[in-house]
This record gives structure tokens, C-alpha cells and sequence, in this order.
């Protein structure tokens, strides 16, 4: 067991980065090192290079390239998104419409906007799959509302939502809509007219670029006010030397994911369709969580009654499979998960779940390999546990 | 984030089950995370003649129950009332935010502890005895 390889399933939490990317990279480090802000051949090298960069991705997500700033990674584009247009319209208006599914980086950036800047927030429900229904943020808007912020899939349940619905409404009643593509990125197509979205946040390391690079898609004409000051970079909307090799590998990545997106959609469907039947039918009172079918082609999640969700994670970990839990228990926070308590999913029931992402490394032997190995570890946890499954069902 | 010794216990864990009419049982939820555990103990004389429990719960609350049944079994009952939160997280090494995992195993201890001293309050060590041994805790 020791000298087998690890089962990587937990693309949802990030990926390996891709060789080619790696080697797209390199040059930026040693060779092309100039500051792009400088006016030698070494700075206008560099600057070319991100500028290339930037056209790549406007082109992938049907943007123009000086709608796309490069920032960090996810979470600083989701708060620049929130936190620069909250500013820039907190005259108009000081109402956010977004829900209760949102990662952290969106809801904290929110609650920080109620709490010290007198913003009133509107989280419109979910229903049991996870889906925002369209209507409900449509009844949300009123004259004060400056700013939706919907995600276009989410990390723990996989569900997709109805983005390009609800990116009508807002552009019916002009209000800009803001949606975090991060686990969308490279393995959905993007268009951001077809998704009428204003605002569109993107990190690298989901789709096998390093940690540290993100990006932020801005409509031209969208208010939006630097929460990053300093020199002009970025259209002067986030000021920063730009992380030159990161940037060209983000869109190296990026552009590889969607020149395969053709097959590799299916294939990871095929194998995640695969998963979440055989979890169903060899766990008993195994229950999906996330919609059957719109939901990510790599994603699989699931609540087991009886068992807490880090221990099924160490028992995995113990058989060479890296997962991860929606329950917050296994980071530092403690207690069930707001996401699927939004969903109807509550107590312990939420405490039991598991997420499997899978990616381009996984094959079909690694499905069959994780269907072997879990469910006599959820029969063993259950052994454990005071909680008999019927009842941590009902 | 795991010390082996936690792997260990949470792979192996003694104790695990029930025991049927015990003398002591208490079920406890933690306030903290919502997890729960179950404690039964068979008691002779003064001594903890043996001890089970089911946990739902992470890998370090099935590991402070397995650790803290180990150390509590043949114990007498005043020895094992002594048995500290904050000596298991030690032996154990548990980091900051596992913390209360070694409390909620502590804690169905003195529960199903003093589920028995309800049914025996003859058998309830006194203040004076725990000062004796040191309990200022
Ligand atoms: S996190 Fe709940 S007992 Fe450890």
C-alpha cells in the first residue's frame, strides 16, 4: 500500500500544475525578469508577455483584454469585485443581493460591508440541490440594490447555477452582477455576454496553474474603485508589480484546459456519473448532495449519516486517496456546514459529507479503487459511532 | 496536523462498543462542533472494572476516548475522576483548534461518572479526597 501512488481527488481544493505551463513560465524567472513598467528592452519584454497574456484570456471568456486585471488569486478578485463596486456606488446605494452557498472570500467581504460600512445585505435562498432560483433575485432588487453576486458553480456541492437568468435580470434592471468563477474556470465555458456578467473572478490554481495568480473580468463602463493603490498597473484599477511568470502561466493553463474541454468534460462526467452511482448503491444511506446532473463534470459529494466527515478523510488518507469534507471541522473552524444547511441538509447529517473531485490525472481504476476502499470505512466509522445511520438520516 | 500517536488510536481504538446494563452511561454533545460521544462503564467495588464508548466525531475525539478508556480501565473511580482535558490533548499533542475534542471525551467521562453517583452517592469521592490527591484543577 505504501508504494502505491496517492489517489488525487480533491481538484475542487487545487491541481497539480501542468508541465507545460511550468515550462511557459520558466523564462520569466531568470532570463525575463524586467519590471514591465520599465521603459528598457528587459521591462517592454515582460510587459509584452502580460499583455499576451491578458489577450489569451479576454479571448477564452469572450472579453476585451483591457477587461481583464490580473490579481493574486480568487479571493482578492472576489473582494475587489464586491469591495470596489460597493465603493465606487455606495452613493447610489448601499444594497447587495448574493446567497447563502457563496465561498467565504464573498460572504466575509459582505458581512465586513453590513457590519462597518452600513450596507444591507440580501442572501436569497437555496433549494435542496443547491440551485438559486432566478424570480427569488429578481423580487430581491430594489432601488438601493448596487450589486448582485451569485457563483457560477459551487465548491462543496458542485451545483451549477443558472448565471446567464439571473445575469438578465440584473442587465434588465442595470445593476451590476459579479459572479466567482473559480471552480468554474476551465472546466465550464465561459462567455461573459452569453453569461450577461459584469464581473467575473477566476483563480489559477484550479485549472492547473500555480497558487498565487488570479484574475478579475470588469465590463467596461462598470464602477469599480481600486481597493489596491499604489502605481498605475492594471488599468490603475490594482496597483502592484504584476507577477509576470505567474500571469503567462494562468493563461497558458487556461488555454490548455479549454483546448481539451471538448473531451475532457465528458470523460471526467463518465467517471464522476461512475462514482456517485457506486457510492449509492454500495453505501447504504449514502445521499448525493448537489443537483444529479447541473452540477461540475469532476464533482461528486456526499453526506453519510453515522460519520463525521475528517474521519472518513483520515481513513481515505490512511488508503492513499486525498479528499476533502464540506464539514468545516476539518479546517479550523467547527461545526456543520453553511452551505448544506442552506440546502436542508442539518446537524449531523452535515457532518458526515465528503467531496471527491476528480481531474485529468484519475482514471476508471482509480473510481473502482475509491469504490472498493469506502464503504468499509463508513461501515467501520459507523461502528464507532452512537449514531445508527437511519436515524442520523431522518 | 496529526501526531502517530492519534493515527494510532483513531485507526485502533480501544474500547469501542457497548456494555449492556451498565452502572454508568452518559451520552454528550459538544457545544463547539456538534459531535457526540457515548461512555459505559461496569463498576466493582471502587474500581472501573471496564469502560466502552462510541464516538461520531473527528479523528482526534475517537482518539482522546480510545486514550482516555486505555488509561481509565482498573482505575479506581477516584483516580480516574482525576483524568484531565488537558492531559490527553498533551499525550495526544492535539493542536489548538482540536482542543475540544479532548474536552467532549472528558466530559461523557464525568458524565456517565456521575450517572453512577446518582444511583451511588456513597461512591462519590469527596471534596476532601480529591484535595488529597491534588485536584485544585
Ligand atoms: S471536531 Fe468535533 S469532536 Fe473533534
Amino acid at each position: 500500500m505504501s508504494t502505491r501512488r496517492v489517489i488525487y481527488m480533491d481538484h475542487s481544493a487545487t491541481t497539480p500544475v501542468d508541465p507545460r505551463v511550468v515550462e511557459a513560465m520558466l523564462p520569466y524567472f531568470t532570463e525575463r525578469y524586467g519590471n514591465p513598467s520599465s521603459v528598457y528592452r528587459l521591462g517592454a519584454e515582460a510587459r509584452a508577455a502580460i499583455e499576451a497574456a491578458r489577450q489569451t484570456i479576454a479571448e477564452l471568456i469572450g472579453a476585451r483584454p483591457k477587461e481583464i486585471l490580473f490579481t493574486s488569486c480568487g479571493t482578492e478578485s472576489d473582494n475587489l469585485a464586491l469591495r470596489g463596486v460597493a465603493w465606487a456606488s455606495r452613493h447610489k446605494g448601499r444594497h447587495i443581493i448574493t446567497t447563502p452557498i457563496e465561498h467565504h472570500a464573498v460572504t466575509h467581504t459582505c458581512e465586513q460591508l453590513e457590519r462597518e460600512f452600513g450596507f444591507r445585505i440580501t442572501y436569497v435562498p437555496v433549494d435542496r440541490d443547491g440551485l438559486v432560483d432566478p424570480e427569488d433575485v429578481a423580487r430581491a432588487i430594489t432601488d438601493e440594490t448596487i450589486l448582485i453576486s451569485v457563483m457560477y458553480a459551487n465548491n462543496e456541492v458542485g451545483t451549477i447555477e443558472p448565471i446567464a437568468e439571473i445575469g438578465q435580470i440584473a442587465r434588465e434592471r442595470g445593476i451590476p452582477f459579479h459572479t466567482d468563477a473559480v471552480q468554474a474556470g476551465g472546466q465550464l465555458p465561459i462567455d461573459v455576454d452569453a453569461l450577461h456578467v459584469d464581473l467575473l473572478s477566476l483563480s489559477g490554481h484550479k485549472f492547473y496553474a500555480p497558487k498565487g495568480v488570479g484574475a478579475l473580468y470588469v465590463r467596461e463602463g462598470t464602477p469599480l474603485l481600486p481597493t489596491q493603490t499604489g502605481g498605475g498597473q492594471e488599468f490603475h484599477r490594482r496597483a502592484g508589480t504584476e507577477n509576470v511568470p505567474y500571469i503567462v502561466g494562468m493563461a497558458k493553463a487556461l488555454e490548455l484546459a479549454y483546448a481539451s474541454l471538448d473531451e475532457e468534460a465528458p470523460r471526467l462526467q463518465r467517471l464522476r456519473d461512475r462514482l456517485i452511482e457506486g457510492v449509492l448503491e454500495r453505501i447504504p444511506g449514502a445521499r448525493l448532495t448537489g443537483h444529479r446532473t447541473q452540477r461540475l463534470p469532476g464533482h461528486a459529494s456526499f453526506v453519510f449519516g453515522g460519520v463525521d466527515g475528517e474521519a472518513i478523510l483520515m481513513y481515505l488518507d490512511r488508503a492513499n486517496v486525498a479528499a476533502s469534507t464540506g464539514s468545516a471541522c476539518a479546517s479550523s473552524e467547527s461545526g456543520p456546514s453553511p452551505v448544506l444547511e442552506a440546502m436542508g441538509i442539518t446537524g449531523r447529517q452535515a457532518l458526515g459529507s465528503l467531496r471527491l473531485s476528480l481531474g485529468r490525472e484519475n482514471t476508471e481504476e482509480d473510481v473502482e479503487y475509491v469504490l472498493r476502499v469506502l464503504p468499509p470505512i463508513i461501515e467501520k466509522l459507523r461502528e464507532f459511532s452512537p449514531i445508527c445511520p437511519d436515524a442520523a438520516l431522518r | 496536523m496529526y501526531k502517530e500517536i492519534v493515527i494510532e488510536h483513531f485507526m485502533n481504538p480501544r474500547n469501542v462498543g457497548v456494555i449492556e446494563n451498565p452502572d454508568g452511561y452518559a451520552q454528550v454533545e459538544s457545544s463547539v462542533c456538534g459531535d457526540m460521544m457515548e461512555i459505559y462503564l461496569r463498576i466493582e467495588g471502587d474500581r472501573i472494572a471496564d469502560i466502552k464508548f462510541r464516538t461520531f466525531g473527528c479523528a482526534a475525539a475517537i482518539a482522546s476516548s480510545s486514550l482516555a478508556s486505555e488509561w481509565i480501565k482498573g482505575k479506581t473511580i477516584a483516580e480516574a475522576a482525576q483524568i484531565t482535558d488537558e492531559q490527553i490533548a498533551e499525550e495526544l499533542g492535539l493542536p489548538e483548534p482540536k482542543l475540544h475534542c479532548s474536552v467532549l471525551a472528558i466530559s461523557a467521562l464525568h458524565a456517565a461518572l456521575e450517572d453512577y453517583f446518582k444511583r451511588h452517592p456513597e461512591a462519590r469521592p469527596s471534596i476532601a479526597d480529591a484535595a488529597a490527591q491534588g485536584n485544585d484543577a
